[in-house]
């Protein structure tokens, strides 16, 4: 109970978070018991997150896995609404993200709040594009013969998901809320230097109508666990956003192996606050076409 | 709890003929006549339950790993009774069932056959027709299972059913009810007629422990069953829950040594329910290793009744081989 652990202005003793993993709708700490020293740019001491490892890996899929039947089935409007509520969730969090994003990336306070706020309406965003994704990029295609013919887009399952390496919520937000709207589940290894923003992200899932394991976040090395995401086969798509640059085509031929949907990397990392388009939405959804006859 | 003076008789009958002849004299005293019954199995010591869930649980922390995980898979696989048991089941069903038992995996040649398949006994005929010359048994359930709750007649006409199809392993259940209200002449007199009408094929005799409320009960069971004559001692229907526990396995396999020192005589044990992971299967495999001995690490004196355990071995042999994780789209879906 030295000095250094007591608040210096009321005398509390401090209540630190533990940062754990989110696996399944729990939050448990790393299988191997390890953790890693998170520290902001200047190389200051922030906090001790989990550092998952191939076991944690292999859990996050199972509990994705259980998770995908009752997600990918439920209606488009009502992911719609849990999608608004995680938003509404996000919301009551602002100044949290603001300063966890701020000592995260080393950024002036104002421009932390403005990422935060553009996470939270990149969120309502995709949240509103869950009832419409299969009317724009479903169709009903015009065929010779006494058929409707119908194409719809349909969820490919389990996704890996590198997160961005230097956005931290913002970056975090864009890339995993695609994901979820169109019904897929995922297994989201976080930002190496950056994971803090995206395990207070996984309590606001834990607390919105989120179902457990629709969304599973690890935090650790990226090099040691995206080989084993990539590889696994019971992964069907892998998003490379913020795989290391020296890893990215082994990633690609692992993930080949078990012929995994990929969405390369870009060259550098985007800029996240710019209009997003419907590209991320698309490239994790499978289009499925029926015939079905007309009546007579 | 009186006995009938006729059920004794019958059981001093039965056992004179099949029996006695080559049990060691304190044993072949046990059958003798259901008083002397009732007193040896009474005269069972205790079963220390604390002891026994912690020993069950040290050894269920052992970690088995790289070539000796690759062997424990490839020998649960021999060892697994692929079963169905549905009251949907169809002759389609049972022979999809059939194919996967003569070749577990397809894409892969090396891996073991499993060790039966086990059925209805009217879909005996099917599952015999579709592994003749496989070497993988066809075990059938008989005498009115999952309850037993029927008459002797219809209980031994199941079993001949079974058998006359074909059947080379009888599944049998014994009357719950009568060995709780303590009627064991009875039920010892039933397996040594369901022994009889089974001819060549092998006797399994299922407890259902969880319907047998006490460790004590189950040693009872376990031990009237081997003087009766069952080839192996199994678990459970896998109807009731708890099915398949490791304590339970424990002492079963404890039972099953018993008797082979005091007889020479080795048989077996069947876990069956709720034994759907390859983590499960080693557990178990720890098990026979450590309380049986290393004899019973072979598919004739130990199998496990699953359904769903087989496609997680599978699913493991191959994040064994190939270096990384499997899952279900690798499998089959049965």
């Amino acid at each position: 109970m030295g000095n250094n652990r007591t608040s210096a202005v009321d005398g509390r003793l401090p209540v630190t978070k533990t940062y754990k993993l989110y696996v399944g709708g729990a939050f448990p700490r790393s299988e191997s018991g390890r953790v890693y020293q998170v520290t902001d740019k200047k190389g200051q001491f922030l906090a001790n997150a989990a550092q998952a490892s191939r076991k944690d890996v292999r859990d996050a899929v199972s509990a994705a896995r259980k998770a995908f039947p009752k997600w990918s089935g439920a209606t488009a409007y009502n992911r719609g609404q849990v999608l608004y509520r995680v938003a509404e969730m996000l919301e009551g969090r602002r100044e949290q993200f603001a300063a966890e994003v701020g000592a995260a990336e080393g950024v002036s306070p104002k421009r932390a709040q403005a990422d935060v706020d553009a996470a939270i309406d990149r969120w309502v965003w995709y949240a509103g594009w869950t009832d419409k994704v299969s009317t724009v990029l479903g169709s009903a295609n015009p065929v010779a013969g006494p058929y409707f013919c119908f194409s719809v887009p349909e969820p490919t399952g389990v996704v890996g998901v590198l997160a961005p390496r230097a956005s931290s919520l913002l970056g975090l937000v864009s890339v995993v809320a695609p994901v979820i709207a169109t019904g897929n589940t995922c297994v989201v290894v976080a930002s190496e230097e950056r994971p803090l923003p995206s395990v207070t992200l996984s309590e606001v899932l834990a607390t919105s109508d989120l179902p457990g394991g629709v969304v599973n976040v690890l935090t650790g090395r990226t090099a040691e666990m995206a080989p084993w995401l990539a590889a696994h086969a019971d992964v069907n798509a892998l998003d490379l956003c913020g795989a290391p640059e020296e890893l990215r085509a082994d990633l690609e031929r692992a993930a080949a192996d078990t012929v995994k949907r990929v969405l390369p990397a870009p060259a550098t990392e985007p800029d996240w606050s710019r209009e997003p388009g419907v590209g991320r939405l698309r490239a994790f959804l499978e289009t499925k076409t029926v015939w079905h006859p007309t009546g007579v | 709890m009186g006995v009938p003076s006729t059920t004794a008789s019958a059981v001093s009958t039965a056992s004179a003929g099949a029996v006695s002849a080559t049990l060691p004299a304190h044993l072949a005293d046990a059958v003798r006549d259901d008083a002397a019954l009732r007193r040896f199995l009474h005269g069972l010591p205790g079963v220390d339950q604390v002891g026994l869930e912690q020993r069950a649980a040290g050894l269920a922390t052992r970690s088995i790993k790289k070539a000796a995980k690759l062997w424990a898979i490839d020998t649960a696989i021999r060892m697994v009774d692929l079963t169905t048991l549905e009251g949907a089941d169809t002759p389609g069903k049972v022979r999809s069932l059939c194919a996967k038992a003569r070749r577990p995996d397809p894409e892969r040649p090396d891996v073991p056959r499993v060790a039966a398949v086990c059925v209805y006994p009217d879909l005996v005929e099917v599952a015999v027709a579709e592994l003749a010359g496989t070497g993988v048994g066809v075990a059938s359930v008989a005498t009115a299972f999952p309850s037993g709750r029927s008459s002797r007649a219809v209980k031994l006409a199941d079993t001949r059913l079974a058998v006359e199809a074909g059947a080379s392993e009888v599944d049998m259940v014994i009357d719950r009810g009568a060995f709780l209200s303590g009627r064991y002449g009875e039920v010892f007199e039933e397996i040594v007629a369901v022994r009889e009408a089974c001819g060549e094929a092998h006797l399994k005799v299922i407890l259902e422990t969880g319907e047998l409320a006490t460790y004590d009960n189950v040693r009872r069971a376990s031990w009237l069953a081997l003087l009766a004559g069952a080839d192996f001692i199994k678990t459970s229907t896998g109807k009731v829950s708890p099915a398949a526990t490791l304590p339970v396995t424990h002492l079963m396999l404890g039972a099953v040594r018993d008797w082979h020192a005091q007889t020479g005589e080795a048989r077996g044990v069947k876990p069956a329910g709720g034994i759907r992971t390859t983590k499960d299967a080693v557990r178990y495999l720890v098990a026979v290793h450590e309380v049986a001995g290393p004899r019973w690490l072979d598919p004739h004196l130990f199998r496990f009744g699953a359904s769903s355990l087989l496609n997680d071995l599978l699913m493991q042999r191959r994040t064994q081989l190939d270096g990384h994780y499997s899952g279900p789209d690798y499998v089959t879906v049965d």
